[in-house]
């Protein structure tokens, strides 16, 4: 479980996120709101990527702030761009790369990278170059990166946003599978209509809470305003 | 390095990177000890063996050696005014052997095989020197050639629309902001998939 309790976060002496107290538990989660509501630094702070100014998150016992990289093991990031979170030139060495950096000797890498790419029918990317790949190819390849370390929980910030529609629903139909936990950030709320929870971020607070046919609700009532 | 691998399994794509880049020090240095053209044509038809071995297509060695072609036209150009066509000629071939050398190395082996081999040869600095911070930081610049290229290349068309594609300054400003925007969000994706908290004394997986 993630558990967010009172955490404020001020940039620059401006109020980002401010006193939210939330217990992350289920399957699917969805975090909408309008651009610059703050879900984006919400979503990074699950992962440590953003810490808290004040108040804590702590993920399966582990403090983002004390146990970063504890953290970091159980809580995978995928991010809106996928170019920026490729590292490698090529799909398998890419994959290798997260791998690597948690001491996996080269031939549990060698063989942890077959099983993903059959495990989630992508074997055809595995020579393929990273910057010769289509959007949705990219990003499965983001998404392949985290989900090969064995994540407990996914955090995705809009990971649509660049796709076309074909490529949306396919991606959408791998996240739709995953086993693990997964809290998505997006602007497009057709995808998180399933979801067990939806998150309404306003102004840096949270606004709404709930089911998704609720949430999305008032949301589209907050967009009319 | 960018976009050359070419995989066919072949003995010489299973050569370790170190082997390759060790092979391509010494040949490149014997080949500034030939002095005819009967000799660099033996080192001519020696590669060729190893690019045949590697069974890499003609395609794919002239891709190793098109970027070049401008700089080896002027090489032959200044070569033939200052001492005559027959030196021109060997200087040209012998630099061309050399490229083709390398970019048999690089046809042959996965960027992360060449940034071990790099590791490896650093090792003997590890006191000094940040070894896997310095193998980052060649893959990030192999990886990110391409990417740069695209963000100059919309920079520039988004200008063009604004009839500003030939002002250095408004090509130039966009693309290092984005070029740093970007870097931060590669920064903390690396943060994401564990880079930071990299410590190859210890056996981080029993922990996690």
């Amino acid at each position: 479980m993630i558990s967010i309790d009172n955490v404020s976060v001020t940039l620059d002496s401006r109020s980002i996120l401010s006193s939210i107290s939330l217990n992350l538990e289920e399957n699917r989660i969805g975090i909408i709101g309008q651009n610059g509501s703050g879900k984006s630094t919400f979503a990074r702070l699950l992962n440590g990527l953003q810490l808290p100014s004040s108040g804590t998150v702590v993920v399966d016992n582990y403090d983002t702030k004390a146990d970063g990289r504890k953290v970091r093991a159980r809580v995978g990031f995928v991010f809106q761009n996928p170019d920026n979170q490729i590292v490698y030139p090529n799909v398998r060495e890419d994959l290798a790369f997260g791998l690597k950096n948690i001491g996996y000797s080269k031939t549990e890498i060698e063989q942890k990278i077959e099983e993903t790419l059959l495990e989630y029918d992508l074997e055809y990317l595995g020579d393929r170059l990273t910057h010769q790949l289509s959007g949705g190819e990219k990003q499965m390849v983001a998404l392949l990166g985290v989900l090969i370390m064995r994540p407990n929980y996914v955090v995705m910030d809009e990971p649509t946003t660049l796709l076309d529609l074909r490529k949306k629903r396919v991606l959408m139909e791998h996240i739709n599978e995953l086993s693990q936990r997964v809290i998505m950030a997006t602007h497009d709320l057709e995808q998180i209509t399933h979801f067990d929870r939806v998150i309404c971020i306003h102004n840096g607070k949270v606004y709404a809470d709930g089911n998704p046919k609720e949430v999305i609700s008032a949301y589209r009532n907050l967009c009319q305003k | 390095m960018t976009n050359f691998y070419y995989p066919s399994g072949s003995i010489v794509h299973r050569l370790s990177a170190g082997v390759k880049l060790a092979a391509l020090i010494i040949f490149g240095t014997l080949i500034f000890t030939v002095e005819d053209l009967a000799g660099l044509g033996f080192c001519g038809v020696f590669l060729v063996a190893f690019f045949c071995i590697a069974q890499i297509p003609l395609r794919v060695a002239y891709r190793q050696l098109k970027p070049a072609l401008f700089l080896l036209l002027l090489i032959f150009i200044a070569q033939y005014f200052m001492v005559g066509f027959e030196i021109a000629v060997f200087v040209v071939v012998r630099f061309s052997i050399l490229i083709l050398a390398a970019g048999l190395v690089t046809v042959t082996t996965r960027v992360s095989e060449m940034v071990e081999a790099i590791e490896a040869g650093l090792r003997p600095l590890a006191k000094w020197v940040a070894i896997e911070k310095v193998s980052l930081a060649i893959t990030l610049a192999i990886r990110f050639i391409p990417v740069l290229g695209e963000i100059v290349h919309e920079v520039r068309d988004a200008q063009k629309v604004r009839g500003m594609d030939r002002n250095i300054i408004a090509v130039l400003l966009p693309t290092i902001i984005r070029t740093l925007k970007m870097a931060t969000e590669v920064a903390e994706a690396l943060d994401a998939r564990s880079f930071a908290t990299l410590d190859r004394t210890r056996t981080d997986k029993q922990k996690l």
